[in-house]
């Protein structure tokens, strides 16, 4: 496949600082330029002009996979990743490449404007070019924003069940959210550890904010209980909507010796009671 | 699936099923198995350590750590020449037993890992074969 | 032949086991103890197994007859130390430990065993 001729990639390379500001010009009209800091802005299209026009000197084609085309591609890489993590969606991303295509393609037209053949050719490599650039970015884009969104299932998990201690000896897990059977058994186990680490007597497992149980989270629960009776300590469930108490039932599961309170206040009262501390008012 | 690494251990005497939990309790280590996942498998093993050593009059655990699509699992094969099980179905309600135990042996190990598999018939022996992914 | 030592401190007896158990080791400390139950008219038995990463079956049905024997003998016993990882595998297994009693540690099992002592 014919690359861009060096007589263009020459041109190009003249013409750098008003390419940028044309460019940069077109980025802004397209929006594709928020959170991001002039300066910074300015030194990335400058970089990228300079990397693909010296891929280009090197008679690099369109294929970007090839060996040339390396320290662009991994430009291309880094930036994306910074633009995920601004916050920047795809099509913001992906405009960064696509906004250099206008005025690129002006300066070819007012180039070749006498050699019409040669400019028609000239065009399409280039479309080709900036077009595989482009995707490279927004595959790029997605990747990085599908380990920006494992990350955060991950500091949601840990961030949305937090144990906090309520009183000394008492312990309490407000649960959020639906429950699935991994995520009942990660928050179980970290409170077991808790009970454990403080040396606390009661735990409170606070269930208000979770809209359904299925059986196996429900078994989950109740195994938890369990486990932490045998630990020699208790567990106090609060919060258990009616919903969720008909599916309780319904499953057939068996809550005997399952200390339930209607919400956390209660179960805190009845922890209080137990570990023999008494509340007045003052005069 | 590819076998990263596998060897064998007798299970004769007491002494050796105290060996088997310590030889899986490495394996899992070295699988990355968590401390939860690790117990609860090390648990299992000594469960049917000490009936291939009690029921099955001694045998041997072979076993084998495993790659699969990018996860690691801990198989382990218990196998005697033993008098094997006459009713399977019997053998793995919990609560049955046929010596002195709790009868909580096979359906207990069952349920504390990932994968179970029991062949046995009267006469020809007994082999459980377990695994543990991570 | 390998002994679980048993620690006699005033009317309760002490049990710390530290070593991974083999079933005989687990039958000789269930025959130790009822003797030293008996020689010492002790009233309460402390078992910490904190130390212990694993309870099958076996050990599981050993606390239980320790339990027992002892409640027979007029003497508590309570249990301390249970591994969070230990005791999942535990309700997993099956086991609950039914008439056992449980401490989180030998600090609050020791308050347990004298509240239990003082109210009979």
């Amino acid at each position: 496949m014919a690359a861009l001729g060096q007589h263009a990639v020459s041109k190009v390379k003249n013409a750098e600082s008003q390419l940028v500001q044309e460019w940069i010009a077109a980025l802004e009209a397209s929006g594709g330029t928020r959170n991001v800091k002039g300066d910074e802005l300015k030194a990335d299209t400058r970089e990228f002009l300079q990397l693909i026009t010296s891929s280009l000197e090197n008679g690099a084609g369109t294929a970007i996979g090839a060996a040339q085309w390396e320290d662009t591609r991994q430009f291309l890489e880094r930036l994306s990743r910074n633009r995920a993590q601004m916050g920047q969606d795809s099509s913001q991303t992906a405009n960064f490449i696509f906004a250099l295509k206008g005025p690129f393609f002006a300066l070819l037209q007012k180039e070749f404007a006498s050699e019409p053949q040669l400019l028609a050719e000239q065009l399409l490599q280039a479309s080709e070019l900036f077009d595989a650039l482009g995707l490279h970015t927004i595959r790029t884009y997605q990747a990085s924003r599908e380990a920006v969104i494992r990350r955060q299932q991950e500091e949601l998990l840990e961030l949305s069940t937090p144990v906090v201690k309520l009183w000394d000896g008492v312990l309490a897990l407000p649960m959020i959210g639906t429950l699935d059977s991994q995520r009942t058994q990660v928050v179980m186990e970290s409170l077991l550890q808790r009970i454990v680490d403080t040396g606390s007597e009661i735990a409170i497992i606070d269930i208000t904010g979770v809209p359904t149980v299925d059986t196996l989270v429900a078994q989950h629960l109740l195994k938890t209980v369990t486990a932490i009776r045998l630990m020699g300590a208790d567990c106090i469930i609060s919060g258990v909507r009616p919903q969720i108490a008909q599916t309780i039932v319904h499953l057939g599961l068996d809550l005997q010796g399952v200390v339930t309170k209607a919400n956390l206040a209660d179960a805190l009262a009845l922890a209080m009671r137990r570990l023999g501390v008494t509340f007045t008012k003052a005069q | 699936m590819n076998v990263r690494s596998s060897g064998s251990q007798p299970v004769r005497v007491e002494q050796d099923v105290v060996m088997a939990r310590q030889v899986s309790r490495k394996l899992a280590q070295d699988c990355g198995m968590r401390l939860i996942d690790l117990t609860k498998l090390v648990t299992a093993v000594s469960e049917l350590a000490r009936n291939t050593m009690v029921y099955g009059g001694g045998g041997d655990m072979d076993w084998q750590i495993l790659d699969d699509n990018g996860r690691t699992g801990l198989r382990l094969t218990f196998r005697d020449e033993g008098p094997g099980i006459p009713d399977i179905k019997l053998a793995m309600t919990d609560g049955w037993t046929s010596g002195g135990g709790l009868g909580l042996g096979l359906t207990g190990a069952k349920r504390l890992v990932d994968e179970f598999e029991l062949d046995t018939a009267p006469g020809a022996g007994t082999r459980v074969t377990i695994t543990r992914w991570t | 032949m390998d002994r679980i030592p048993i620690l006699q401190m005033g009317q309760f007896l002490l049990v710390t086991i530290q070593v991974d158990m083999h079933d005989q080791l687990a039958m000789t400390l269930q025959d130790d103890l009822s003797e030293r139950i008996s020689a010492t008219s002790a009233r309460g038995v402390l078992i910490d197994i904190s130390a212990l990463d694993m309870v099958d079956s076996f050990i599981g049905r050993m606390i239980s007859t320790i339990s027992g024997l002892s409640r027979i003998m007029d003497a508590e016993t309570v249990v301390v130390g249970l591994q969070p990882a230990v005791a999942i595998t535990l309700v997993e297994l099956g086991l609950t430990l039914p008439g056992v009693s449980t401490a989180l540690n030998v600090e609050r099992g020791m308050k347990l065993l004298r509240e239990r002592v003082a109210a009979q």
